[in-house]
């Protein structure tokens, strides 16, 4: 029995569903997978979850083309191990997108057919050894300043799955940082392919923000929601502070001329950003879009018998386990 | 090797600032070679014992490169991950290994890895065995796994204490290859028909590789005569009774009579087939093109 005070404190338009999702968002908590949630906010997290699933996958792809060639038994161990974890990446977030009712399958085949989405820095390509640093210390050390905070993410699943992979990406960026340190203070040769690759790495890990703030529809919804926590350009203030340090250390030059701490901001001064380039990219006429997508697609096709075979040895297990209890029984 | 401080590497700001629950960890980049002293410091190994340690770390590295191979490229990402688990195994044996053969000579693991031409390189012929379909290396895993567990389970108790000790750490990564390739090889034989004839093949075009794993030399005799090295020979009746009972699982037929390895030396007296050429060609390129760089 409901008494007439009980209603009155209930909006009439809200369900106790509705309620409760909202009051759990207010109150910082977590949504779990069997809580009420609103369309809008499970499509959004199938959206971004998978969407990076993908791009953990993708990315593995500019990073192997290097452990064969590595220059050092050492640094082919620390990249195997690193591109490794990526795959490891993506299976967390499978499973965390699984979690609101999208199957595997589904994933890598709109991954495959081109329909799903995956980080654009993925489409520029690896010419040089030095470009392992540079997408360690930059690719990794954005996907770090993105991530982080997502390990506070509103979705429980999602949330815990970002504190396992952001543990991992610190590892990684720091063997970035080490493998650019090594290379400037290597020849000659070494400088210039460490310099190289920082000039062509920087700008596009800069975009991996996403557009500036005041051009970024989606946000202002998933910051509500407790998805997103920090804007665009916090973000990418707060990389760039990261970065101007560590390339001191190192001795790169960051190839922005107009980068200069403001004292009366407290912020970094940079020159405008060139989206032009990234557009070309996200609309797929990057480097290497074409090759990626192909790449993955055949990894998928080729292995098809293997996974047949698997999904067939089980199913033929199961049958004699069922038969042999049916024996006993 | 000791991993050393990355000095200047810092966190942007303390985790607690504003992340709450991550805190950027500070890994080791560098494992710590099996087989080394405390200090660092690793035994001299005598000749003999550092062509012996040659051939193991060969073996090692060959397949581990080929192995990498795989990463971004196996048939779904679990395995990826698996395979990349083992060539990152293989690639820490094959450390070890050509670290300790290195110190009778002066050179480094990367001396002996990126340095030697094709005859210097003493991988029995199997491991260099190019990749192929999946069947393909999961009957090279299969035998290789197989062969490895055993040698390395003897090899913990040789005399000389850096062998042991590097035998000690690797059996126990061995022992789950071997497992990885069983269940391999049960899923694929008894999956579907596309799946099992592939299988067959795999296995008709790798066991002729098998014998030279077992062949006794000069070298692993008077290594074994003062219980240094393990002779081959004697590991043959365990490997053929792991593999036929895996066989009659997936039932399927061990095959004899066939044998790659003939009066040429094989790979222990620097004779090669020719898919080592290409494959070494890969992993040194980029050393090559910087004598006297570091990395
Ligand atoms: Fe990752
Ligand atoms: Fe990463």
């Amino acid at each position: 029995m409901t008494s007439p005070a009980d209603l009155s404190v209930v909006d009439p338009e809200l369900s106790v569903e509705e309620a409760r999702f909202n009051d759990l968002i207010a109150a910082d908590s977590r949504i779990e997978p069997r809580d009420w949630m609103p369309d809008a906010y499970r499509k959004t997290l199938i959206r971004q979850i998978s969407q990076h699933a993908n791009s953990e996958i993708i990315g593995m792809q500019p990073e192997s083309n290097w452990i064969t060639r590595a220059p050092s038994l050492k640094r082919k161990a620390i990249l195997m191990a690193k591109v490794q974890d990526e795959a490891g990446h993506g299976l967390y977030l499978y499973s965390a997108a699984q979690t609101l009712g999208i199957t595997r399958e589904e994933m890598t085949e709109q991954l495959i057919a081109g329909k799903a989405r995956y980080s654009s820095i993925f489409n520029y390509t690896t010419p040089t050894w030095a470009d392992m640093g540079a997408i360690g210390w930059l690719v990794d050390g954005a996907a770090i300043c993105n991530q982080v905070p997502l390990c506070r993410a509103s979705y429980g699943p999602y949330g815990r799955a970002m504190v396992r992979i952001c543990k991992e990406e610190s590892f990684h960026q720091r063997q970035g940082f080490e493998i650019l340190l090594e290379l400037m203070q290597g020849t000659e040769a070494q400088r210039e392919m460490a310099q190289d690759a920082v000039n062509r790495w920087y700008w596009p890990s800069l975009m991996m923000f996403g557009p500036p703030d005041d051009q970024s529809p989606n946000s202002a919804q998933s910051m509500a929601w407790n998805i997103k926590r920090f804007s665009n350009d916090e973000l990418r203030q707060r990389f760039v502070g990261m970065l101007v340090p560590q390339a001191e250390v190192m001795g790169v030059t960051l190839p922005d001329p107009n980068l200069r701490f403001n004292e009366e901001t407290g912020e970094y001064d940079m020159s405008e950003i060139d989206w032009t380039e990234f557009n070309e990219v996200l609309a797929g006429r990057g480097p290497a879009n074409a090759e990626r997508l192909r790449r993955r697609r055949e990894a998928h096709e080729d292995g098809a018998w293997v996974r047949e075979a698997a999904h067939e040895y089980a199913r033929k297990q199961s049958e004699r386990a069922l038969a042999a209890a049916g024996a006993v029984a | 090797m000791r991993p050393e401080p990355v000095e200047g590497f810092r966190p942007a700001q303390p985790a607690e600032d504003v992340h709450g629950d991550v805190s950027v960890d500070r890994l080791a980049l560098a494992d710590e070679l099996a087989g080394t002293a405390a200090d660092g410091s690793t035994a001299v190994a005598s000749a003999d014992a550092a062509e012996y340690a040659m051939r193991l770390g060969d073996d090692a590295l060959v397949l581990a490169q080929q192995l990498g191979m795989w990463i971004a490229r196996a048939p779904e990402l679990e395995e990826d991950v698996a395979l990349g688990n083992i060539a990152l195994d293989l690639i820490g044996h094959a450390r070890s290994l050509l670290h300790y053969a290195g110190t009778a000579s002066g050179r480094s693991e990367d001396d002996l890895a990126y340095w030697r031409d094709e005859p210097e390189f003493r991988n029995a012929w199997l491991f260099e065995q190019p990749n192929g379909d999946f069947g393909h290396t999961i009957a090279r895993q299969l035998a290789a796994s197989v062969y490895l567990f055993e040698l390395y389970s003897r090899l913990v108790d040789s005399t000389d204490p850096t062998l042991a000790a590097i035998a000690a750490k690797s059996v126990k990564e061995v022992d789950y290859h071997r497992d990885h390739a069983t269940q391999w090889v049960l899923r694929l034989a008894g999956g579907t028909e596309e799946s099992r004839r592939r299988m067959l093949l795999a296995i008709a075009d790798t066991w002729p590789y098998v014998d030279e794993l077992f062949v006794d030399d000069a070298l692993v005799e008077r290594l074994a005569a003062t219980g240094v090295a393990v002779l081959p020979s004697t590991l043959r009746p365990a490997f053929d009774a792991v593999i036929d009972e895996v066989f009659a699982e997936a039932v399927l037929e061990r095959p004899t009579g066939r044998t790659a390895f003939i009066a040429s030396g094989g790979g222990r007296a620097g004779s090669h087939t020719e898919h080592i050429g290409p494959l070494l060609a890969e992993m040194q390129v980029l050393a090559r093109a910087h004598p006297g760089a570091s990395w």
